[in-house]
């Protein structure tokens, strides 16, 4: 089952360069290490040691931030777009 | 001398002063590290240079991340000083305290910015920056008081800008945003779905996004209040500051400003008890710091106060750890204490807020209520924006008399005479 994950700029660089990667994988967890498995820099830069996201790292499913869903365990449709991006970004 | 890099907050790896915000290993913010130690010597000389300097936020130029120092007069074609912010004043608001109980309370009025919040502080810094650097587009993530702030910047130094906000915004804070000529685009969502869009579309489009990629720079402003509350002080440090939070970014900088100044030793005393202020219809902080957690969770935002609508903070985390380490609290109000703590403000002070100095005036009601604040406390309030800017929230909450123009019907409709209540 084939999704698309949108990279940030931030990331591109340990990802050959592109800005999306499409992968295999039914929930936000499987996507994720279906895309460790092909550029195994992005692991470290996303995950802590115990495998968990950084807390400065944001995943949307369809637009949706996956902590309003099941977070890694968030269920993901064929053709449905895994975006990451930093959380840093705006406010005031 | 000034700002030398740009260090991450998490894992302190070290970038040159360009337009980024986002550590390329672990994905932590960036934050603007400085070498004052040549600010070291003469504390008297230094404080006089400070107060000769302009009446503008430029009066700081040494402790904000400019390589340039401060924005020099116009040139013909743009304007380099831009739209100066800040000096706003320090009120002293004794029957504000009188109502409350409390000793004595100061009102810091960022209203009285050139687009009426304190968000000119942070735009002017990040504009200033964002020519140093060469962009051309200035562009932003906005709740309203920001996109009112960037168009009218941009306006000033003959930029282009790009405002992007949530479509249901006040209509106050969209009309004062457009009048200046900026592209307005109204995003269907609410504002962690503006921010979103904006993170994106700054990796794709060369534009100086004030609070995306120049979110290092601009964020500095925000200490800018700090040094004013302590210059205005006297070279001192209240004891408590009530601060709004939205993202966590301007509270947490209020604290960074205090903190440089004492440890460069330009002000006494110590760091203020710093109290967090949040509306319960948006709380991921306040939630967050009741539940004893040190990161939040993101919530979809349902409150008046819209300028403080982000349910997605960036600063959360620290935020957090400020309330922790500084003694202080976060706090939430509802939707009615906010309207009430406008009123209150109004009534006591003279000073019509909008809804984000509700929740502050309602956050300190509520700490004075529960016996929080000793007597002999001196504390701030930050007031960030104007009550013109959200004049729904306050509708029929106060008594109107219509009458004829006789003096009778004055007499009889509004001194009530005769009428027994």
């Amino acid at each position: 089952m084939s999704v698309t994950v949108k990279l940030p700029t931030q990331l591109r660089e340990a990802a050959g360069g592109v800005s999306a990667v499409n992968v295999d994988g039914d929930t936000v967890g499987a996507v994720l290490d279906a895309l460790f498995e092909l550029h195994g820099e992005l692991r470290d830069r996303l995950t802590d040691e115990s495998g968990d996201l950084r807390r400065f790292v944001n995943v949307y499913v369809g637009g949706e931030d996956i902590r309003f869903a099941e977070a890694l365990e968030t269920k993901v449709q064929a053709g449905q777009e895994v975006q990451i991006l930093p959380a840093v970004a705006g406010g005031c | 001398m000034g700002a030398t890099s740009l260090n991450c907050r998490e894992c302190g790896s070290e970038y040159e002063l360009d337009a980024s915000y986002v550590c390329g290993r672990c994905f932590g913010p960036l934050e603007v590290a400085y070498d004052h130690s040549g600010l070291t010597g003469d504390i008297a000389a230094l404080r006089r240079r400070i107060q000769g300097g302009p009446q503008n936020i430029w009066r700081y130029a040494d402790f904000l991340p400019l390589t340039g120092g401060q924005p020099g007069p116009s040139a013909r074609a743009s304007s380099r000083a831009g739209l100066p912010a800040g000096c706003t004043p320090l009120i002293r608001a004794d029957r504000l305290a009188e109502r409350l109980g409390l000793g004595e309370v100061w009102v810091k009025n960022d209203a009285a910015n050139p687009t009426h919040s304190f968000k000119d502080r942070v735009v002017s810094v990040a504009a200033a920056r964002a020519r140093e650097l060469g962009f051309e587009v200035l562009a932003c993530a906005s709740t309203g008081n920001l996109a009112n702030s960037v168009a009218a910047h941009a306006a000033a130094l003959g930029l282009e800008s790009y405002v992007f906000i949530p479509a249901d915004l006040e209509e106050q804070k969209i009309l004062a945003t457009g009048v200046y000529g900026t592209n307005l685009v109204k995003v269907r969502g609410n504002y962690d779905d503006v921010n979103r869009l904006c993170t994106e579309l700054s990796g794709e489009r060369d534009w100086a996004f004030v609070n995306v990629n120049l979110r290092p720079y601009y964020a500095e402003g925000s200490k800018t209040i700090a040094y004013e509350i302590a210059e205005q002080m006297g070279w001192s440090t209240p004891d408590r500051i009530v601060a709004p939070v939205a993202s966590g970014s301007l509270y947490t900088k209020v604290a960074k400003g205090f903190s440089e100044w004492l440890d460069l030793g330009i002000i006494e005393g110590g760091l203020p008890v710093m109290h967090g202020a949040q509306a319960a219809g948006c709380s991921p902080v306040a939630q967050a710091w009741d539940a004893g957690h040190d990161v939040c969770r993101p919530v979809k935002p349902d409150t008046i106060a819209k300028s403080l609508a982000i349910g997605n903070p960036a600063d959360g985390p620290y935020a957090l750890e400020l309330a922790r380490s500084s003694g202080g609290t976060i706090e939430s109000v509802t939707d009615d204490e906010v309207r009430q703590g406008i009123r209150l403000l109004a009534e006591t002070t003279g000073v019509f807020t909008e809804t984000a100095g509700g929740v502050t005036t309602a956050s300190l009601a509520k700490l004075a209520a529960r016996g929080a604040i000793g007597p002999d406390e001196r504390v701030v309030l930050v007031i960030t924006g104007e009550g013109l800017k959200t004049l729904d929230a306050v509708r029929g909450t106060f008594e109107e008399f219509e009458i004829d123009a006789s003096y009778g019907a004055f007499v009889r409709d509004v001194e009530r005479e005769g009428v027994t209540a």
